[in-house]
């Protein structure tokens, strides 16, 4: 595991030392800041829960962004066969690049802190339902990432690897809502699925396990997925 | 210290490589030739444990490389063909990420960084993005972060290609230097430096090895042959090839280019005769002038036309 630090590490300062990393981020916080704050007032609640409740919809598109970069970008240079003939395991490289574009999210989320704090400051907020959602979004943004992970593990092409991502993510946080013309026993199995069903529970305040359980089983999957798409190449 | 037994690979359909066996000893360096596509490349990438066979076995210091990955890779340095490094790192941030993946202690990186900066001169580019570096400068970093660990063995592919000629044998030395010790596999497909730099050399065709052997052995297995090149004015080809065919050891002339007035020939000889002084009694009585007259043995380059060119 030593060598996925060392991966992980590389990782991690890689995105900032290219532009994409600070245009996510400044369309991550322009959108989400527009869309929290243009009916904040006109709702006058002190609470977060429209800026949770646009997240997974916003996640969709945002961390396919940052991971599509990831295995993509090597298999199209060339670089990850001078990885390979490195002594790391196909394991050390899908937990190294996981943990830097998960790492990398969770930068992402730390300006918003300033949505509770400036809500906080203007009327009584209930910090519960705060902090379940930020767990949440660090549960979401994990199984995400994991699916872009292993979207990018597929193909050479970047922009492939974005779209893919991005399918299987919005997929995942509108399942539910799509298939509304299916029988209603049906319908429960998908909901249950579904990103979207799971985070708003969480981020609700409630933390249960079957929610962590899902997201937890959706990273692993996405994980496993990538680690065998990186196994088949070899 | 390398076995490679039935070494096979196909890629759906396709056979790259059928069936190599190979043998290399500590120390040696060994040159891997072939026209494009003989599967240079993918004979390499198994022997790094970067693909895997479809069948046969590489054994390296008596360890499977399927069933060992990791240790054999500790042992050996790796430089792909035209040195895939990622762009957008520095230099020295690269050369620091390998040592850290290589697990060099903290202690002894820098120095280590600064030793191969020497050694491969690139002192003047630590600093600099991969992706603005020179091919030559780029090959060199490959050639730097193939040698971090100070490898038992190192392969590499076609590590010349690209560069310009002081670049080649500034490189071609640097292999030479630390081929002294070090076991090195290098695959080229230009032959003058398989002959300058590798003690042994094996060629390949269509993923078949059609020879195997020092340079010179490869020469004399090639079978006894001279050539003697012959440029005349004032000769027709019909009658230089009567006069020359008496004499005894001649196997054959040939009509390289012929004008109005000049006639460029090759004769063809057994290696055992030297015919020289018989040609030139022949020509000294006719009014020809000779303008160019020079024996050739068989070079390395007509070996390898001729073995490689005989299945197509």
């Amino acid at each position: 595991m030593r060598q996925a630090v060392h991966i992980f590490k590389k990782e991690f300062k890689s995105y900032f030392v290219s532009p994409i990393a600070y245009i996510v981020i400044a369309i991550f916080l322009l959108v989400t800041g527009w869309f929290f704050f243009a009916t904040f007032f006109l709702v006058g609640q002190a609470n977060l829960r429209n800026f949770f409740s646009m997240l997974p919809v916003i996640f969709s598109f945002v961390i396919p962004a940052i991971t599509m970069r990831l295995v993509s970008e090597e298999l199209n240079i060339g670089s990850y066969e001078i990885l390979l003939t490195m002594p790391v395991t196909v394991t050390d490289v899908v937990v190294g690049k996981f943990l830097a574009a998960l790492a990398f999210v969770v930068a992402l989320l730390i300006p918003t802190f300033a949505y509770p704090v400036t809500v906080a400051a203007l009327g009584q907020l209930d910090w519960g339902p705060v902090v379940g959602g930020y767990t949440g979004a660090v549960l979401l943004g994990a199984a995400f990432t994991a699916v872009g992970l292993f979207a990018s593990a597929l193909t050479r092409n970047q922009i492939i690897a974005f779209i893919v991502a991005m399918a299987v993510c919005f997929i995942l946080t509108l399942i539910d809502k799509m298939l509304f013309f299916l029988p209603r026993s049906l319908l429960g199995i998908l909901t249950y699925l579904g990103a979207d069903f799971h985070f708003q529970n969480i981020s609700k305040g409630i933390i249960d396990s079957r929610d962590i359980v899902y997201f937890l089983s959706v990273c692993f999957l996405g994980l496993y997925a990538a680690y065998l798409a990186l196994r088949a190449k070899y | 210290m390398i076995q490679v037994e039935n070494l096979t690979k196909y890629y759906s359909d396709l056979c790259a490589v059928a069936q190599i066996n190979m043998e290399i000893q500590k120390g040696e360096i060994l040159g891997l030739l072939g026209p494009n596509g003989a599967g240079k490349t993918t004979t390499l990438r198994m022997l790094t444990g970067f693909l895997r066979p479809s069948s046969g076995s590489v054994n390296i210091l008596n360890q499977n490389i399927e069933e060992h990955p990791l240790e054999i890779k500790k042992i050996l340095g790796y430089l792909p063909e035209s040195a895939p490094l990622y762009h957008d790192m520095l230099v020295y941030d690269y050369l620091n990420y390998v040592a850290d993946i290589r697990g060099i202690e903290k202690g002894r990186k820098l120095d280590r960084i600064r030793q191969l900066a020497d050694l491969c001169g690139i002192n003047e580019v630590m600093h600099q993005p991969i992706n603005e570096l020179s091919k030559g400068y780029k090959q060199r970093v490959g050639l730097a972060h193939a040698m971090m660990n100070d490898p038992e063995i190192l392969v590499l592919d076609e590590p010349t290609s690209g560069l310009d000629p002081n670049q080649i044998v500034e490189i071609r030395q640097i292999i030479k230097q630390i081929g002294k010790e070090k076991t090195i596999i290098l695959s080229t497909h230009i032959l003058s430096e398989a002959e300058a730099t590798c003690d042994r050399v094996v060629i390949i065709n269509r993923g078949k090895i059609v020879a195997d052997g020092s340079t010179d052995s490869l020469k004399e297995m090639a079978g006894d042959k001279k050539f003697i090149h012959l440029t005349l004015l004032n000769a027709d080809f019909k009658s230089v090839d009567t006069k020359l065919s008496n004499i005894e050891g001649i196997t054959g002339v040939r009509r390289i280019a012929e004008t109005d007035t000049q006639l460029d020939v090759c004769v063809d000889c057994r290696s055992s005769f030297d015919l020289r002084a018989a040609i030139y009694q022949e020509i000294k009585p006719t009014d020809w002038v000779v303008l160019d007259f020079h024996q050739k043995t068989q070079t390395l380059e007509t070996i390898f036309r001729e073995l490689t060119m005989e299945s197509a």
